[in-house]
């Protein structure tokens, strides 16, 4: 027999029993149907995160803080350290504070092209026109990060006039009107200096931020500006104050490849400082994705195990109904690897029908989760909730018909091994 | 005289084995020239059909030799097996052995199928094959809807499909009236006639015997006799 009558042979042999079929069709549907869903749903999500990695466009900046060989690796309580600051982060966490001789070692450090410690600075508020006075965060900032703008344009770095680019929720409440008028207006900063006492300073709106993960930090500052309000702040502070900073940017050369950067950032943990670039901490979110999305496509396995146990029933019935008619094929000369091919491939296309159906299905649900989505994550502009990706369709469709081949050949082969005579007997 | 098609010399099959076992074919000779119809007769559970298997080489024998053109069968493969049985044995059993949801000229074709054959030859030899048959106006039905007789032409056609040497047939007018069963036997011993084809038919309706070149009398595994046809 030639494949190509073997495959449509095979293909017609399938729906032959057109309920038992879809019975089972439905089974592998659902499987890849859910499994389609968890891997769009882990795409969708991590997508959107390397979108955002790809759009604030910093590639050759890392954040460097400060190891903390304090904690006890048994998790106790660690041993009190004079240079330790309050950071970001569940409260009471801290983190050991970096010094200016520190800053200097970091920048001694090979592959380092540059260093530059991050002034933290706490602004009471910011106030436009004598309007209201509201709070603002100065977002913890990579340099050179760019936030996704509704107007107006990025900060300049090198300006020397302090610069600001306000989150796009500030708009209404400062009294700035629409997003293309804000930009150009001044607003009022203010901070609480070394001595208690609250002092002001100005900065220009050159942009406005559109929501998403970065503005979600908070406004985003120019050098300048960042300077002015860390001076304002460490007025009259102790000097071992304002010379300790939670933690530094390090400039390096991302073209010389991941593992120059993973040798760096080696040579930094050897230093005894903590380095991580912006894809290495939002990787982490990815990594916590992915292994929600592990779960969710073990629990889609476990159907589609299950729907491949029908496979085998399936198969077991039509090897026993069709015992005769094996049994006249093979009196007529087709080889024992054909009708082994002829089931096995039948499971197969059980599979291809199932698992095609199951992924059309998915993608269609995934499209219409998309525009509800759109409108409850409003504030995620651009994140596509369920996505998919070509690769991993095609992954679904090729591994259940593998499960689905796999399944059918015991069935296949009972009915390779079959005798022609005691199929043909009858009294 | 040509050399026979068939030659068969002691020829046994035991079926099963230890205190279970049952010899139901106890050591035969038999010689079947080119073009004879052959008869196997005898009562139920002599070991006709156990002969028919062999000599169709859908079984092997326990002991005992079976050539073909003077080949010794024990000697081929699985594969040379099956292609031996496609190319140049057709079957026609009691029982139709049709597949009830395709079409006619799909069951006819379906040796030419498993030969490899392509479907546009396929169906040419298949719609001449069910012309000869007088069925090419059912080409298209399903096999399901046919009576008894055209089942059994059907079956007919297919074993010819191949253009086979040897066509064995078993029991094949035992499901049939003897009107048709008439029409299937002028059928079976026209080809044989016309066209050469060698025929073993198991049965055990003397009067079918009666029209074959030959008779063989099977009695608990044994040649019992053998009749020539005047
Ligand atoms: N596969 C088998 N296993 C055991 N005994 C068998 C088998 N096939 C046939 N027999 C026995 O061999 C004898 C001959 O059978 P068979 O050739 O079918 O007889 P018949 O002349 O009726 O066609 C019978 O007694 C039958 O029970
Ligand atoms: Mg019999």
């Amino acid at each position: 027999m030639r494949a190509g009558d073997v495959v449509t042979s095979a293909f017609r042999n399938a729906f032959r029993s057109r309920l038992r079929t879809s019975l089972t069709v439905l089974a592998i549907f659902i499987g890849a149907f859910t499994l389609s869903l968890t891997n769009g749903l882990g795409t969708g999500i991590n997508r959107y995160i390397d979108d955002t990695v790809a759009s604030v466009g910093v590639d050759d900046v890392m954040t460097v803080t400060k190891a903390d060989e304090d904690a006890p690796a048994d998790g106790g309580p660690a041993e009190y350290d004079p240079d330790q600051i309050a950071v970001e982060g569940p409260p009471g966490a801290t983190a050991t504070a970096l010094t200016d001789d520190d800053i200097d070692t970091i920048a001694g450090i090979d592959g380092v092209l540059s260093v530059e410690p991050v002034k933290n600075v706490t602004t009471d508020y910011v106030q436009h026109d004598g309007g209201d006075k509201l709070q603002l965060s100065i977002s913890q900032f990579v340099p050179g990060m760019k936030a996704e703008l509704a107007s107006g344009t990025q900060v300049d770095l090198d300006a020397a006039d302090p610069q600001v680019v306000l989150p796009e929720s500030y708009l209404d409440p400062l009294g700035l009107g629409r997003a293309a008028d804000a930009v150009g207006q001044t607003v009022v900063l203010a901070v609480t200096d070394g001595t208690g006492s609250q002092v002001t300073t100005e900065a220009d709106v050159v942009g406005i931020a559109e929501p998403g993960v970065i503005s979600m930090a908070g406004a985003v500052p120019n050098d300048t500006l960042a300077k002015t309000l860390h001076d304002l702040q460490a007025t009259g502070a102790p000097e071992a104050e304002t010379t300790r900073y939670a933690q530094a940017s390090v400039w390096f050369e991302p073209a010389a490849g991941d593992e120059a950067t993973q040798a760096l950032q080696d040579r930094l943990a050897d230093a005894g400082y903590t380095a991580s670039t912006l894809e290495d901490q939002l990787g982490t979110i990815t990594s916590v994705i992915d292994a929600i999305v592990l779960v969710l496509n073990g629990f889609a396995v476990i159907a589609l195990v299950a729907a491949a146990i029908g496979i085998v029933n399936t198969l077991f019935m039509a090897v026993q109904e069709r015992t005769r008619e094996v049994g006249l094929m093979k009196a007529m000369g087709l080889s024992s690897p054909r009708v082994f091919a002829l089931f096995s491939i039948e499971a197969v296309v059980i599979g291809l029908v199932g698992s095609a159906l199951g992924v059309l299905a998915a993608i269609g649900v995934g499209q219409l989760v998309g525009g509800v989505a759109g409108d409850l994550l409003a504030n995620l502009p651009g994140l596509t909730l369920i996505a998919f990706d070509p690769v991993t369709v095609a992954a679904v469709v090729l591994g259940v018909m593998a499960i689905a081949f796999l399944a059918g050949t015991l069935p296949a082969l009972r009915a390779a091994r079959q005798d022609p005579i005691s199929s043909l007997r009858y009294e | 005289m040509a050399p026979p098609l068939i030659s068969v010399h002691d020829l046994r099959k035991t079926y099963g084995s230890g205190p279970g076992a049952f010899e139901a074919l106890k050591g035969l000779d038999l010689d079947i020239a080119q073009g004879e119809s052959l008869a196997i007769v005898g009562r139920s559970g002599s070991g006709k059909s156990t002969l028919m298997h062999l000599l169709a080489l859908l079984d092997r024998p326990t002991s005992g030799t079976i050539a073909l053109d003077g080949t010794d069968t024990s000697r081929l493969s699985a594969k040379q097996l099956d292609r031996t049985r496609n190319g140049a044995f057709g079957f026609v059993f009691q029982q139709f052995f049709l597949n009830a949801q395709a079409s006619v000229l799909d069951n006819v074709t379906l040796p030419l199928k498993i030969a490899g054959v392509p479907r546009r030859e396929r169906t040419a030899r298949g719609l001449a094959a069910l012309a000869q048959l007088e069925l090419d106006d059912k080409a298209g039905n399903r096999a399901n809807d046919l009576s008894g007789g055209q089942k059994q032409r059907v079956v007919i056609a297919r074993a010819l499909i191949n253009r086979p040497r040897v066509i064995f047939a078993d029991e094949p007018t035992g499901n049939l009236d003897t009107a048709t069963g008439a029409v299937v036997e002028d059928i079976l011993f026209d080809l044989n006639r016309r066209q050469g084809i060698n025929l073993v038919v198991v049965t055990h309706d003397e009067e079918l015997a009666a029209r074959c070149d030959r008779s063989l009398y099977i009695r608990d595994g044994r040649i019992a006799r053998a009749e020539v046809a005047a």
